[in-house]
């Protein structure tokens, strides 16, 4: 590999020429899974850019992505960067006052986008955005009589105009790309204060892929489903830069709505997924299981257990005895395999989730059945790319060892720091919080707390800023609490307060798909999410899973002191258009706090019930208000493991 | 985003059209024309003739009096066959769609005045049966994609829900690549969100196609937004007929609406 080009578009014309007729891109459309091979990206890519640089897009200019994932988008990224141009992929379900930041922040002036609703979106965001001149889009639908805005079509059309009339153009443009060169940035999620922008450059990148693309051997051959948001960085190696380096296949979906389908027909090698994706898929399974014949749930049942205990021993090539050997093989053939096949996981040889933690019931499910998901670390600033879980060594609790070429370190405070190509160039105008960040030493901040285990695999705790002591003096975790808590299928997200108080409190958000199931299975009637939550019913439901995660808290002499003493359920689902959350679904808890001040009052106060009133906005924009009275329960804390003992 | 769409000449003309069913007048001289390209809307309280009018647009009633010249063709009653096949479709108040098949056979289903092969062909699958059957698929699929209905192709319409019950219907309508489409409460009991879609839905069959399309609606926000022209019943009679603005100002309306002192 060392004498492949160092920049993607470079990479990208290697393939053309090393492996032209390969299928590089695939899209349902019109439901027919259509193929483009490399020679054929290639020749797209380089008509985009012809066709952007006849619109003025010089080197240095920001492209901005707007969109669903989408061959054409992608094949955008490559076209700016040819033109030794940084496209800047965003957020596709973020309203335009959202957008109208990251736009002013980069100065876009350029920007290629999905369909109708994102160009409604733009011009929305354009008065505040001055530098903003140019719209594309990929998908014509309803746009046929705006003005201002540029059709993917006239693009290509445009480009290969100007190809032909500078013959030597794009050749010239494109041996002038750098590795140094900048080649991506990505926002970050951010959970404090405003999103910054990350830049990564080509040389930065290709480190990252291809020291993650030869840990698990990925080849040409391999394929995977591309549906997660583009601008996450998660996305952006998996689905761009292992894609170019490695070669593989990316599937775009035909909508959001049919990624399983799509998962089914596809049938990917190499998979990717949040754990909420694979928490969707057991809870679908469940419930549709419940409602088989007695026979199919014994068997279910019976192979489970089974799987349970020997599955992910078999996975991992530790000895197993013979029976067990055979009553597997047996359960393959009856359960596994099929489920494999339903969950469109039958031909996946590598599976990965990452971004916040996984439950260990899921996890141990997904690798009993014999798909071999594994954990990986990384940030927006290191390329997600840090640490990886090795095969045969895969845990619950790590997140594998130090990937190929980078450091990591856990500094005296507890913080892991790490080193390696893969760090970022620097936060795009933010020369404060890039010194910040990378010491003297060269060493990347990650701002998380963690340490390592004697098998020398990290272990992440929490955010180190978020670690705290309660008033006691005893360590305080609240991400731990909030994970262990959210854990239980009924619980889609949890809020710990406790830094500096007495006890540990807690906001609850109820799972509406499976505490709908669950009231349903009771002929428990409900209105909607609100009624729902403020049932009795469903907060004894909460208060059995508050119990089990004190229990286990109590079980650890140093967490005992962190049990949750009261918690409420609340009457609305913590959202990302309310601020509440990320764009990756990260609780901002400070933000909670303050916008929930009453209710932590009461929670502290001792107060029984509080009256709440919460402005929400709704998908089109326009704002509600959700009055409800929350009723706040008091949970006795166990006696911890030390005390009892 | 209408203005650009340019509206031709009249395509249907209705003229003093009465209906009755015995003793009842359901429709009283009923004269209005709708032109190409347009949005019509047909509005009026309970029991003003609105659903009467659609069925007589497209043949289930016969009126006893009046003509409706439908692309320079007049006509006294038809069958609803003929109107299908000169290119009129239509959705229902209460959907009428084939509860046990998939929501793409549905939407095939609006593809048959399309198909030519014998029925012979079609059984052992040769020749032109095949042909056209690919063809045809081809047509439903960019109607699928449209209505962006892409993950229930498969599912059998009877475990939809109401509002995309009604999209399945509007994309059988539009299957049939009718000239003039009737759409009967298209956003009856239906949620915002679901409105908001359909209107969207509405205004693009109507740019992208060009499709000229009458509708009866209750929801006068919806009406008011999204038509070009609008007719308005009471007791079987037209009072009003104009562009929002003009029915807005019109008192007989305001008046069948409103209620009126007497």
């Amino acid at each position: 590999m060392t004498d492949a080009p160092g920049t993607f578009p470079g990479r990208v014309f290697a393939h053309a020429k090393a492996i032209p007729d390969h299928p590089a891109t695939r899209e349902k459309d019109l439901g027919i899974w259509q193929t483009w091979t490399w020679r054929e990206v290639a020749a797209e890519v380089r008509a985009m850019a012809c066709g952007l640089a006849s619109m003025g897009f010089r080197a240095g200019m920001h492209l901005a992505i707007v969109g669903d994932n989408r061959p054409r988008l992608y094949w955008a990224i490559t076209a700016a960067q040819a033109l030794r141009g940084v496209p800047v992929p965003m957020y596709q379900d973020a309203p335009a006052a959202e957008f109208a930041y990251v736009l002013n922040d980069a100065e876009v002036a350029y920007a290629i986008v999905e369909d109708q609703e994102q160009v409604d979106k733009l011009i929305e965001a354009r008065p505040g955005v001055p530098t903003l001149a140019h719209v594309i889009y990929d998908d014509p639908r309803g746009l046929r009589d705006y003005d201002g805005v540029t059709s993917y079509e006239e693009l290509v059309a445009r480009g290969r105009a100007f190809d032909a009339a500078n013959p030597g153009f794009f050749d010239a443009a494109l041996a002038a790309v750098r590795p140094d060169d900048i080649a991506i940035m990505l926002y970050t999620s951010g959970t404090t204060g405003r999103p910054k922008g990350v830049r990564q450059s080509h040389r930065a990148f290709i480190a990252a892929a291809e020291g993650s693309v030869a840990f698990d051997k990925l080849s040409p051959a391999d394929s995977i489903l591309s549906y997660l948001p583009m601008a996450w960085v998660g996305d952006h190696l998996f689905s761009y830069a292992q894609w170019v380096v490695a070669g593989f296949t990316i599937n775009c979906p035909e909508s959001g709505d049919t990624v399983m389908t799509d998962l089914r027909e596809i049938g990917p090698t190499y998979y990717f997924a949040p754990p909420r994706v694979f928490e969707n898929l057991l809870t679908q399974l469940t419930i549709r299981m419940e409602d088989a014949s007695a026979l199919k749930r014994w068997l279910y049942r019976s192979c489970l257990a089974i799987a349970r205990r020997c599955g992910a021993a078999i996975l991992d090539g530790q000895p197993v005895p013979v029976t067990d050997r055979i009553l597997y093989a047996i359960g393959n053939v009856l359960i596994y395999a099929p489920l494999r096949n339903v969950l469109g996981m039958s031909r996946v040889r590598v599976a990965y989730t990452a971004g916040a933690a996984i439950g260990p019931d899921l996890f141990r499910f997904y690798r009993s059945i014999g798909i071999n998901l594994k954990q990986f670390y990384g940030s927006t600033e290191t390329c997600a790319y840090v640490c990886l879980q090795p095969d045969g060594a895969v845990k619950l609790d790590t997140v594998g060892l130090p990937a190929p070429s980078v450091e990591v370190k856990v500094a005296d405070d507890g913080e892991v720091i790490v080193r390696g190509p893969m760090l970022l160039a620097e936060y795009y105008k933010r020369p404060d919080a890039t010194a910040e960040s990378i010491d003297a030493a060269g060493y990347f901040h990650t701002g998380d707390a963690g340490y390592f285990g004697d098998d020398g695999q990290l272990r992440i705790i929490d955010r180190a800023k978020d670690v705290g002591k309660l008033a006691g003096g005893s360590l305080y975790a609240p991400n731990y609490i909030e994970n262990k808590l959210k854990f239980f299928p009924y619980i889609k997200e949890a809020v710990a307060f406790g830094a500096g108080r007495e006890r540990v409190c807690a906001f609850l958000n109820i799972d509406m798909g499976s505490v709908g199931d669950w009231a349903e299975r009771r002929n428990l009637a409900y209105s909607g999410y609100a009624d729902l939550a403020a049932k009795p019913e469903v907060r004894a439901l909460m208060r059995e899973c508050v119990e089990k995660v004190n229990a286990e808290l109590a079980a650890d002499p140093k967490l005992a002191a962190t049990q949750v003493h009261r918690f409420l359920v609340l009457h609305k689902e913590l959202d990302p258009d309310d601020d509440e959350l990320t764009r990756t679904r990260k609780v901002r808890r400070g933000f909670i706090a303050d916008k929930y001040r009453v209710l932590v009052d009461a929670l502290y106060g001792g107060k029984a019930v509080e009256h709440i009133e919460t402005e929400v906005k709704f998908e089109d924009g326009r704002r509600g208000i959700v009055a409800a009275d929350l009723v706040i329960e008091d949970v006795a804390p166990r006696p911890s493991a030390r005390a009892a003992a | 985003m209408t203005a650009a769409r340019s509206i031709g000449g009249t395509i249907l003309e209705v003229d003093a059209v009465s209906l009755a069913f015995g003793g009842v007048k359901a429709l009283t001289e009923v004269s209005f024309d709708v032109r190409e390209h347009e949005i019509r809307a047909i509005i009026g309280p309970n029991g003003a003739g609105k659903s009467s009018m659609l069925n007589v647009i497209n043949g289930v009633y016969r009126p006893q009096r009046g003509t409706i010249t439908f692309r320079g063709v007049p006509r006294h009653g038809m069958n609803p066959y003929d109107a299908a096949s000169s290119g009129i479709a239509r959705t229902f108040q209460n959907i009428a769609l084939f509860k046990g098949m998939s929501v793409l056979d549905n939407i095939m289903t609006g593809r048959n005045l399309r198909m030519k092969a014998s029925f012979l062909e079609q059984a052992i699958w040769i020749g032109r049966a095949r042909r056209e059957e690919l063809d045809n698929r081809a047509r439903v699929e960019a109607i699928i994609d449209f209505l962006e209905i892409q993950h229930i192709r498969r599912t059998p319409v009877g475990r939809l829900a109401y509002g995309l019950q009604k999209r399945v219907e509007l994309a059988r309508a539009l299957a049939a690549e009718p000239a003039l489409l009737l759409l009967d409460e298209p956003m009856a009991g239906m949620n915002v969100e679901e409105k908001q879609d359909m209107c969207r839905f509405i205004l693009d069959v109507n740019a992208e196609f060009g499709t000229t399309i009458v509708l009866i609606e209750h929801d006068m926000g919806v009406v008011m937004d999204i038509c070009d022209r609008i007719v308005v019943l009471d007791y079987g009679r037209k009072i009003g007929d104009g562009a929002a603005d003009e029915i807005r100002g019109n008192q007989a309306v305001i008046d069948a609406y409103l209620g009126v002192a007497h």
